[in-house]
């Protein structure tokens, strides 16, 4: 069923967790970092599959983009191994500015797209990049509140 | 306000990892459990640098050039970096799953299983994946519950899953892996090129100083010549040849447990799927790729439950349970997988040689099928689309 929910707040004071999905990697391309787009059928009645595959390829892109190998890429780590590696004890590498914003990203989608529906992304660097961990939840008003665990380990801090 | 002292002890979470690594510095440093090879690849260096510094340079820096003592000390400051660095940065562990995760993944399993005959034993844990026209068969780690991504390797030593698995080297006390690779291959290189350079100006300040003084006061007045040209022969033989060794692996963009193991030796028409068929690429992605983050959040802080008199982790945010009381009965259960699909892919255990352990052998037994087609319904196959 359908549950309401206005933000992020409201999710985590009046939800139970009912359920964990978990979207694997996809290693078609070798061993660069990209998830699986396709739906899984626990979220069919919760979310449309448009929005959760977009949510996926941008994270997909967002991922290739940190992994790129190109001319930025050679001159950080030429740059790096003049500097004996202490530059990075100032700047930040590019794949950790991506990770930032990918982090921005997985947050705006949770309170824009996914927390009305009941539904919580964690980052999958918490998750040491193997899934995005979707977690499914349940109004504590309805009696639907299945075999899931119910520890609150699920914030998507 | 109750009695009970609220005590908000900041825990990191590196307290809480599983596995077998020590760490320093809250954290900061991550190494593996015996470190004692790894202090003596440091005395070594070190004090062979010494004796350089104090009996070779004064000579040489005045009779030769003084730029022959700065690039000395150019070079080993280099090589004790990329050493400490090699050695105290986190190789590319990947976490436990948490039990969520473990069970999800399990229930996969199950249901690709179908019915299991009672008394029969379970079919092996592969998932086969195509890249780039290859099969690529991913193993299921008992211990850290996932299926490893490809290229990744459980390392027995530390207890971990390592990322682009490489070796566990006792040299620089860590495993080798994704993160830490180009810092120990520009380890071993500055370390040939040292040696070398040291070899060499030991023989020119002999030579140079036996003109004068005969050969046999010359090793009397400089006695830490003999001993740095004993330690540098015996270092060049093994560190160049590693250099060469790891050169070669890079070109071809193999790893060293890939190739101990034949993986794309081109049995079978088997190819590297990673590699770009060009050697300059190859070096490019290795040596200057992006610099991958550790994600192992070593230094997170675990948010206690303030009103417990205990600091316990079960209502902290992603804690890293402690899955090793339920791995142990895993790895206990675990199937010995019978080798009826495997006609010569079985190797026997890679256990073999301190430098290059990597999966345990009680736990992984290769069942893989040879070919795709193979009646084997466990196999997940993951379908391209």
């Amino acid at each position: 069923m359908a549950t309401e929910f206005h933000n992020l707040q409201e999710l985590r004071h009046s939800a139970s967790l009912a359920n964990k999905v978990f979207i694997q990697r996809d290693y078609t391309d070798g061993t660069v970092c990209k998830f699986q787009t396709k739906f899984p059928s626990e979220l069919d009645s919760r979310i449309e599959r448009t929005l959760f595959e977009d949510t996926v390829k941008t994270l997909n892109n967002y991922y290739a983009e940190a992994e790129k190998i190109g001319g930025q890429s050679y001159l950080e780590g030429c740059l790096a191994c003049l500097t004996v590696y202490l530059i990075f004890l100032c700047i930040e590498t590019r794949y950790e500015k991506v990770l930032k914003k990918i982090s921005r990203y997985i947050q705006e989608q949770n309170e824009k797209v996914y927390a009305p529906r009941g539904l919580l992304i964690t980052d999958p660097i918490e998750r040491g990049m193997r899934v995005i961990e979707i977690s499914v939840y349940e109004d504590r008003g309805s009696s639907a509140s299945s075999s899931g665990s119910s520890t609150t380990s699920s914030s998507g801090r | 306000m109750s009695a009970v002292m609220i005590t908000r002890k900041a825990t990191r979470k590196w307290e809480k990892l599983p596995g077998k690594n020590t760490f320093c510095c809250d954290g900061r440093v991550m190494m593996a459990r015996q470190k004692g090879v790894f202090y003596l690849t440091l005395f070594l260096i070190v004090g062979t640098c010494s004796l350089f510094f104090a009996f070779e340079c004064p000579y040489l820096a005045v009779h030769l050039s003084p730029a022959i003592p700065v690039f000395a000390v150019l070079l080993f400051v280099f090589v004790i970096a990329m050493l400490l660095r090699t050695s105290f940065s986190d190789p590319g562990v990947l976490p436990r799953a948490l039990p969520e995760e473990a069970n999800f993944i399990e229930m996969e399993i199950e249901a690709a299983n179908g019915n299991v005959m009672a008394g029969q034993r379970p079919p092996p844990r592969i998932r086969n994946v195509q890249i780039n026209n290859q099969i690529v068969k991913l193993k299921y780690c008992y211990t850290c519950k996932i299926f490893r991504p490809p290229r990744a390797s459980h390392c027995s030593i530390c207890d971990n899953c390592v990322d682009r698995f490489d070796h566990h080297c006792p040299w620089v006390g860590n495993c080798v892996g994704k993160r830490n690779y180009r810092y120990f291959y520009l380890f071993t290189l500055s370390l040939s090129l040292l040696t070398i350079y040291i070899f060499a100006f030991n023989i020119v300040h002999v030579v140079l100083r036996s003109v004068d003084s005969g050969f046999v006061n010359t090793l009397k007045e400089t006695p830490g010549t003999v001993l740095e040209v004993l330690v540098c022969f015996f270092t060049i033989w093994s560190v160049v040849g590693l250099t060469g060794f790891h050169t070669y692996l890079i070109s071809l963009n193999q790893t060293t447990n890939e190739d101990i193991k034949g993986s794309w030796s081109g049995k079978n028409r088997v190819q590297n799927p990673y590699s770009h068929k060009n050697i300059f690429k190859n070096c490019c992605e290795v040596l200057c790729g992006p610099t991958f983050p550790s994600v192992l959040d070593r230094r997170g802080v675990m948010l206690e439950d303030s009103s417990s008199p205990t600091p316990s982790d079960v209502s902290a945010a992603s804690t890293h349970k402690g899955s090793n009381p339920v791995s142990q009965t895993t790895k206990s259960s675990a199937p010995l997988i019978p080798n009826e699909h495997t006609p010569d892919e079985a190797k026997p255990s890679i256990g073999a040689g301190t430098q290059k352990s990597t999966s345990s052998p009680k736990e992984e037994k290769p069942p893989s099928p040879t070919s795709p087609n193979a009646v084997a319904p466990a196999v997940i196959k993951e379908s391209t689309h």
